[in-house]
């Protein structure tokens, strides 16, 4: 009896997961499906955004993803492998694991200040695609390196030992066996991390966000246009704004999310088939 | 390549413990290793063997903060000396382990895993060096078709064999193996004892034996360890036969143990 009743409330719980997400993306589909168009994806904003597409803005967060992935990606690796595979156990360690820790509890905005700060205005780079992307790689970089971490860690240590006696130096045992088998839940924790970087409104907001700019980025140093952003400035700042374009606006910011997960679970599975031991 | 009767690996007054505050696991050890014999080490569990045999790789630099007493001489060569070239001390000290673990890689990649760490590039010579090394591990004929299968693919008794052959592709002195035929069946472990009795002529053999009867079938020389102790040192022959001491006695009679 008491049997049943646990597997009852334990599956409700695990299916109560599930509405909430589908009761969001229902609803954001149906009220925004009528605004997305080829035209909508493709187009220039017009009349004061009211009208046309969101172009500029789809390509500034693909742009973005790629910069935050370039400024987090070899740094949150390094950090990984280091504190994996040669940190010793002392104060430094520590100090470093804590700093991490804190690092991935700062809150967004403060994120963004701190990019304005350093970023924009010490280091002359001003509103940038630079500027926005190594932001969003600092908040970032606390996701890449744990979870890069953990995959690093659940490598057997035995195919750590077969290696170095055959004659492998750390490097090799780290480079030939440790990081191909790690890659696949690397791999997820960086998307993980940049999926969070590409919906986030406050860290390029002082960065690099533009207001309303019709036309695409032709440098690193260009402002662009974002989607979070963007959504956030159809939805509050611009009066009259048609519902359907504001759903459909954040209708294209799922998607590219999701398209993102759906390529982790792609990239994982392929490697996790092709690595059998 | 070979010194006949010469003392390959030396062993002085060796004291090993993992860490400062536990038990050592090897107690003030002596024991010469000749060349081209298959010198058996014995005992019960927990007795040191497994250790004994990491020391002479210095594979047990791998786990840190123990401690260490006395000397391992390699052909007269400290290897615990500093400056001492440890890379080069495996590929001169292979070892065979007791659940043999292929690398997530073809067979042919496992064999040639070693010479490409080494800075072989050249297909050819690495075919070359992969079809040698698993000939003197008695494994060509079998794995001739099946060289770019996943390794993981093999049973139980050619894995070990493979890692074998995968220790010999790295062309070494000696040969340490920790209990090779632990999860084999009587007829591969025949085959896996035959083809040591074979490769003692090339190479000096260190052998963690899976039984008592297994180190008397294989030994030329044999060295009982009991807790950390080496009890007695002999020829095979005198060790199984007219053992010395009488715990060594007692253990091979299967009184303990």
């Amino acid at each position: 009896m008491s049997e049943k009743v646990a597997f009852a409330v334990l599956t409700l719980a695990a299916i109560s997961v599930v509405v909430p997400i589908l009761l969001v993306l229902g609803y954001i589909v149906v009220r925004g499906i009528s605004a997305i168009s080829w035209d909508f994806i493709t187009a220039m904003p017009r009349s004061g955004m009211r009208e046309g597409g969101v172009l500029p803005a789809v390509v500034g967060t693909v742009v973005l993803t790629f910069g935050t992935a370039i400024a987090a990606l070899p740094l949150g690796v390094g950090a990984a492998i280091y504190l994996a595979e040669y940190a010793p156990d002392n104060w430094l360690t520590r100090a470093i694991r804590l700093a991490i820790i804190n690092l991935a509890g700062i809150p967004s905005v403060v994120y963004g200040l701190f990019g304005l700060g350093l970023f924009v205005l010490a280091m002359g780079m001003g509103t940038s695609i630079v500027a926005g992307s190594l932001t969003l790689g600092l908040m970032t970089l606390p996701i890449i390196i744990s979870t890069a971490e953990e995959a690093i860690l659940s490598v057997p240590q035995s195919f750590r030992v077969v290696s170095v006696s055959l004659g492998g130096t750390r490097w090799q045992t780290i480079r030939y066996q440790v990081l191909p088998q790690a890659l696949p839940g690397i791999l997820t924790g960086v998307i993980l991390g940049l999926e969070r970087a590409v919906g986030e409104t406050a860290p390029i907001l002082f960065t690099v966000a533009a207001f309303y700019l019709p036309r695409l980025p032709t440098s690193i140093f260009d402002q662009t246009m974002a989607l979070p952003y963007h959504l956030y400035v159809i939805s509050t700042q611009v009066p009259g704004m048609p519902v359907n374009v504001q759903f459909g606006t954040a209708l294209v910011l799922l998607a590219l999310v999701l398209s993102m997960n759906i390529v982790a679970t792609v990239v994982r599975s392929r490697f996790r088939r092709r690595r059998q031991w | 390549m070979s010194r006949t009767n010469g003392i390959k690996i030396e062993i002085q007054k060796l004291t090993f413990s993992y860490s400062d505050s536990r038990e050592p696991v090897l107690k003030n050890v002596n024991l010469q290793i000749h060349a081209n014999e298959i010198t058996v080490l014995f005992g019960p569990g927990m007795g040191g063997k497994s250790t004994l045999l990491r020391l002479l790789n210095r594979l047990s630099d791998l786990v840190e903060g123990n401690r260490m007493e006395g000397r391992i001489l390699l052909d007269g060569q400290d290897i615990y000396a500093p400056g001492l070239d440890v890379i080069e001390l495996r590929r001169r000290v292979g070892m065979v382990f007791a659940v043999p673990i292929p690398l997530p890689d073809t067979v042919w990649g496992n064999v040639a895993y070693g010479p490409k760490l080494m800075g072989i590039r050249k297909k050819s010579q690495l075919d070359e060096i992969v079809e040698k090394s698993l000939r003197a591990a008695a494994f060509w004929e079998e794995s001739e078709d099946r060289l770019n299968e996943p390794a993981a693919a093999l049973s139980g008794g050619q894995k070990q064999r493979l890692c074998l052959a995968r220790t010999l592709a790295l062309k070494p002195e000696v040969i340490l193996l920790d209990n090779p035929t632990s999860g084999l069946d009587p007829l591969s472990t025949a085959k896996v004892e035959d083809t040591l009795q074979r490769m003692k002529r090339d190479y000096t053999i260190v052998l963690v034996p899976h039984s008592v009867q297994q180190a008397a079938r294989a030994a030329d020389r044999a060295a009982f360890l009991l807790n950390g102790e080496l009890v007695e040192v002999g020829s095979a022959d005198q060790i199984f036969t007219r053992p010395r001491n009488q715990r060594t006695e007692a253990y091979i009679t299967g009184r303990f143990g």
